[in-house]
């Protein structure tokens, strides 16, 4: 069934040679954990991408529920954990699978770092790298004001302070940041809220893109 | 037709269990998700109170008369006040009757005789349609069924209302 809707399909468009080319590539002998058990250090890049995969698909599903008002913020997302039949499991997702990207994500950069896997001609994909982490951490920054909680509201604070410490500049980004020079209040969680689901992951997408491409174009950097 | 056993090729195993395990785990993951977003459907719907509407039943004529009420409304984690209305006379038989200002045809607000062409007939202005006093759509008009009724009972003389159900469900 399955295989004649795909024939039929191939047949008119031809997208075999498609996914071929982005699935079907020769994995070397010395990042196969089956030929040497350690080379499962290789596999921190995929979890970075699988628990990602998660985050997009738990964070979809929480905006179903979510409000970015501050009226309304904690208590839909109190509503959403106590009444909501596995929010619970789905906010639960969301907020380990925040820590969970990271830990991945330095794990990922400590291998490539100690291989050396950043040399030339690779520099550039390290580059992106580091910009993916940058917006990685943003976005772990924008989503913990979202609940709207004390934790939330004081840790906003004292990083809003702390991006106010940039030289010359900082006062500015801090307002454009918080939406008021004084208060963190509404116009901070709309923004955060932007900028979480919106701003980071339009540019996580975009860069995530370059960094698959280069991987592809380059391939794997070879055994130490 | 060969007795020979059907061999599972080591690709085939592979394929099988790969996939299966993939299936297993995508599974876990996608499954509280959509049970979390299919909850409102699965929610029971709650069965709303009867509320005192503020009609003395002694004041209830022959003739339908409007009654606006305001029922509390919890919805999800916001909670406030929402008006509702009704139709409410006393049939031939004497019993109360209340009926839903929902025009069965596509949602506008249906008054009694909202026309001045339509005596004794509610009258819907958005195309026209029209109901008999006892709710009946006339045929030859938009709708295509009687307009809702309210459950109702009357306590310490005062008229009650509940849900509107569509005629001959409830």
């Amino acid at each position: 069934m399955l295989q004649k809707l795909y024939d039929w399909i191939d047949d008119r468009i031809d997208i075999t040679p498609l996914w071929r080319d982005i699935a079907d590539h020769e994995v070397p002998e010395h990042v196969n954990p089956a030929h040497h058990f350690s080379a499962f250090v290789y596999c921190f890049g995929g979890l970075t991408f699988f628990v990602t995969v998660i985050q997009i698909l738990s964070g979809m599903f929480l905006t179903m529920y979510y409000v970015p008002d501050i009226e309304n913020a904690w208590k839909s997302v109190y509503y959403l954990q106590t009444e909501v039949a596995h929010g619970q499991i789905v906010r639960g997702m969301h907020h380990w699978g925040a820590s969970v990207v990271i830990v991945m994500i330095f794990l990922h950069t400590l291998r490539v770092f100690f291989q050396g896997a950043y040399k030339k001609p690779r520099e550039l994909n390290w580059m992106v790298g580091v910009l993916l982490f940058f917006v990685m951490l943003g976005l772990g920054f924008t989503g913990y004001l979202l609940p709207w909680d004390n934790k939330a509201y004081f840790a906003t604070q004292v990083g809003l302070e702390i991006a106010e410490q940039v030289p010359f500049i900082g006062e500015q980004i801090k307002i454009l940041l918080a939406g008021d020079a004084h208060i963190v209040g509404a116009q901070t969680l709309t923004r955060f809220f932007a900028i979480h689901v919106f701003f980071l992951p339009a540019a996580l997408f975009g860069l995530m893109a370059v960094h698959f491409l280069l991987i592809r174009k380059q391939g794997i950097s070879g055994p130490l | 037709m060969s007795e020979k056993k059907q061999q599972v090729s080591r690709r085939q195993f592979l394929n099988y269990t790969l996939t299966g395990v993939g299936g297993f785990m995508a599974a876990g993951m996608l499954v509280p998700m959509l049970r979390m977003a299919v909850d409102p459907v699965l929610q029971e719907s709650a069965a709303g109170d009867l509320v005192n509407v503020g009609l003395a039943v002694e004041d209830i004529t022959n003739e339908p008369q409007r009654v606006d009420w305001k029922i509390d409304q919890v919805d999800a984690w916001y909670e406030s006040k929402v008006g509702k209305s009704a139709w409410v006379y006393k049939n031939d038989n004497d019993e109360i009757v209340a009926l839903s200002p929902i025009c069965k045809h596509l949602g506008c607000v249906v008054s009694w005789e909202g026309s001045e062409q339509f005596p004794d007939q509610f009258y819907c202005p958005c195309h026209g349609g029209r109901y008999h006093k006892d709710g009946q759509n006339i045929p030859g008009t938009p709708p295509t069924a009687p307009l809702d009724v309210y459950e109702s009972k009357v306590e310490n003389g005062m008229l009650y209302l509940g849900m509107a159900h569509p005629r001959g469900e409830a």
